[in-house]
């Protein structure tokens, strides 16, 4: 039986309505209030991410947020803390790196975010064929287990992400780490089209979807986008609100060919 | 246990597995690459042709075989029957060039035009930039910014070799971020690029594939200490940073049962003596982490030891007794800098000096042993940073 998260996307795409996850790192200051500006203006899920050493998946904006929140004290434990007071609507999901799961042991990382209220987890350097301890796991504390897909998987490798993946699938927009870019690769909509061809699972593209319209662009093809290092540092420049009303823009965006009653 | 129990130097099982270390931890872009590269690099390995070129290039080239020296000065000194394997004599000055040779040759049989690569102490870039100049690569090296500045001479080096070297100002800015940076380049540029890793670390077939290219130290040194003494040494001692110039060395005596190996950590970087499992590099091998798992920083005047982590297989011979992986001090391996330099005319690098400190040590305890050592490098490039550290006024030691 499908999670909370998966439930809720696949009722929303089914109502025509396109997907939007902001990413927001945990523990950096205001973090708390970016997710609430999130969730109030439109956001369908808030990926938490819980700050990491080495995070070999950012780039320099996400590095130097998670970088910040490390050096200011922040845990894996300060973080997954704060969150039942979020008091938000939405599914919530963190991502972060192998380590701090495979530290506590994936049993007890699992049972942590269940206790937090945590619907999901994203974990960018586990790929598929490492990943059967966490999925066990997550699967026993109710966690669902996102996958990703990568532009350079070859067409065998795509059904056994989908097939294990759950709550939605990460469509990995281009070759490179998280950060802005000037215009949405084309191995974006590209790996979307390739997903969407073999599994009726929802596919968020995320990684290099830089603005309201990439994320327009990219949501022709695919379910949903996620969006990084735009809401991060807009978050460092200009603080919360103005997360939220950047939410608020894409939302606009990618709501523009939806009829709604 | 996965591993052939017939020998210890078997490759690791279908995971990339030695025992329960090793792995491919990387994000699924990454995935494909490895693949290709394990099956291109089992298919070069078993391949004659590819190891008579191999062969050529480090007999012509590289200037091996490496000569064993005794050290009879020394050996007298502290008691013990001292062996040097003298890799400090390759071209570019450290063992780093076995494995680049080997690397630089697959990249082009692969049809990759770039090499990227990571670099400490600036031995593995210089060794990158000397092969990719050879075979005509083109070569980007990144270091910490922390290296950049204790190692100026080999980022000179590098770019006169034609490479650009990118000083990296994440993190701790030495090697653990340099390696980082690497691979966030390798994911960006897959296609065209390969990753030259420096040591036994990161994703399979990484580990297993390095300990290969090294394992011609170990090659030699089991006939040439066979000609030279008649017997097995009884101990065989490297330094371990990543942990390829030691593997390197064990992988010719670890099927030995007499011989007693011993891998000498930083005591600020003992990824062993004070790590526990865990995953970064995309491996799972022991790891100097705090209580939540956050990676440590490594504290250690050896740039090239300068490594919270270390290759899983040293994880796996410590888990099964079969290692020993002490550590020293920085103290101990200034003096021991010294030590070898003034009795047997061989300054070495700070890297191997770390061997020298553990014999310094321990000799007592071996009184009449042999000891075979592998000196991975000569310290010419610490030169300098010693001079700051040991020099008077006057310039005098
Ligand atoms: C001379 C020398 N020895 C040893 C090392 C450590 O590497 P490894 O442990 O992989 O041999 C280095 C690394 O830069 C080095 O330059």
């Amino acid at each position: 039986m499908p999670g909370r998260l998966e439930t809720e996307f696949r009722a929303k795409r089914a109502a025509g309505r396109k997907l939007l996850v902001p990413y927001i790192t945990g523990g950096y200051p205001g973090w708390q209030e970016a997710v609430r500006a999130c969730a109030a203006n439109g956001a369908d899920a808030v990926e938490i991410g819980i700050p990491f050493s080495d995070p070999v998946m950012d780039g320099p904006v996400i590095q130097q947020a998670s970088q910040a929140a490390l050096e200011a004290g922040v845990t894996p434990q300060s973080v997954l803390d704060e969150v039942p007071g979020l008091d938000v609507e939405i599914p919530l999901a963190v991502m972060t790196y192998y380590n701090l799961v495979h530290h506590p042991g994936p049993e007890r990382f699992a049972a942590n975010l269940q206790r937090a209220g945590i619907a999901a987890a994203i974990l960018p350097d586990l790929p598929l064929e490492e990943s059967d301890p966490w999925c066990e796991a997550a699967a026993a504390h109710g966690i669902e287990a996102i996958m990703l897909a990568a532009p350079t998987a070859p067409d065998e490798r795509l059904p056994r992400v989908a097939e294990r993946a759950q709550g939605f699938i990460y469509s990995v927009g281009l070759l490179g780490v998280t950060g802005e870019r000037t215009s949405l690769a084309h191995t974006a909509t590209d790996l979307a089209a390739r997903l969407k061809a073999i599994t009726d699972m929802p596919v968020l593209v995320g990684v290099g979807v830089s603005n309201a319209e990439q994320a327009y662009e990219a949501t022709r093809v695919a379910d949903g986008v996620i969006q990084g290092a735009s809401m991060v540092r807009r978050l460092m420049e200009t603080g919360p609100d103005s997360v939220g009303d950047y939410v608020a823009e894409v939302r606009a965006a990618i709501d523009r060919d939806t009829v709604t009653g | 246990m996965s591993t052939n129990p017939e020998t210890l130097s078997a490759p690791p099982d279908a995971t990339g597995r030695f025992g329960d270390f090793g792995g491919r931890f990387v994000p699924e872009t990454l995935v494909p690459a490895c693949q290709e590269l394990e099956a291109a690099f089992t298919e070069a390995w078993a391949d004659p042709s590819f190891r008579a070129e191999l062969d050529e290039v480090h007999r012509l080239y590289s200037g091996r075989p490496s000569i064993l020296s005794e050290c009879k000065n020394l050996g007298a000194r502290l008691g013990v029957r001292l062996i040097l394997k003298r890799e400090d004599l390759n071209h570019t000055g450290s063992h780093k060039i076995n494995n680049v040779i080997g690397q630089a040759l697959l990249a082009k049989r692969m049809g990759k035009k770039r090499i990227v690569a990571d670099t400490g102490a600036g031995q593995h870039g210089v060794a990158s930039a000397t092969a990719a100049a050879l075979m005509g690569l083109e070569c980007k090296v990144y270091m910490g910014a922390v290296d950049v500045e204790r190692q100026a001479l080999n980022v000179f080096r590098m770019k006169l070799l034609g490479s650009e070297v990118e000083s990296v100002e994440s993190g701790s800015r030495t090697l653990k971020d340099a390696v980082n940076e690497a691979m966030r380049h390798w994911v960006a540029n897959v296609g065209d690029t390969y990753f030259c890793l420096g040591s036994v670390v990161g994703p399979h077939p990484y580990p297993y594939m390095v300990r290969q290219f090294q394992s011609i130290i170990g090659d030699e040194a089991h006939t040439q200490i066979s000609d030279l003494t008649g017997a097995m040494p009884d101990v065989v001692v490297a330094c371990v940073g990543g942990g390829s110039n030691a593997m390197g060395i064990f992988s010719g005596f670890v099927d030995e049962p007499t011989v007693r190996l011993v891998g000498v950590e930083p005591a600020g970087g003992a990824a062993i003596g004070k790590g526990v499992p865990g995953v970064v590099h995309g491996m799972l091998s022991n790891l100097m982490q705090d209580e939540y798992g956050q990676v440590q920083e490594a504290l250690s005047i050896s740039a090239g030891l300068d490594y919270p982590g270390v290759g899983p297989e040293h994880s796996y011979l410590a888990d099964i007794g079969r290692a020993d992986y002490p550590n020293v001090t920085d103290d101990e391996v200034i003096a021991a800098f010294r030590l070898l330099s003034e009795t047997e005319g061989i300054i070495p690098a700070l890297e191997s000096a770390h061997a020298i400190a553990w014999l310094m040590r321990e000799a007592p305890n071996m009184q009449g042993q042999t000891v075979l050592m592998n000196l991975s490098g000569r310290g010419d490039k610490d030169v300098a940073q010693m001079m700051d550290i040991l020099a008077d006024a006057d310039g005098n030691v």
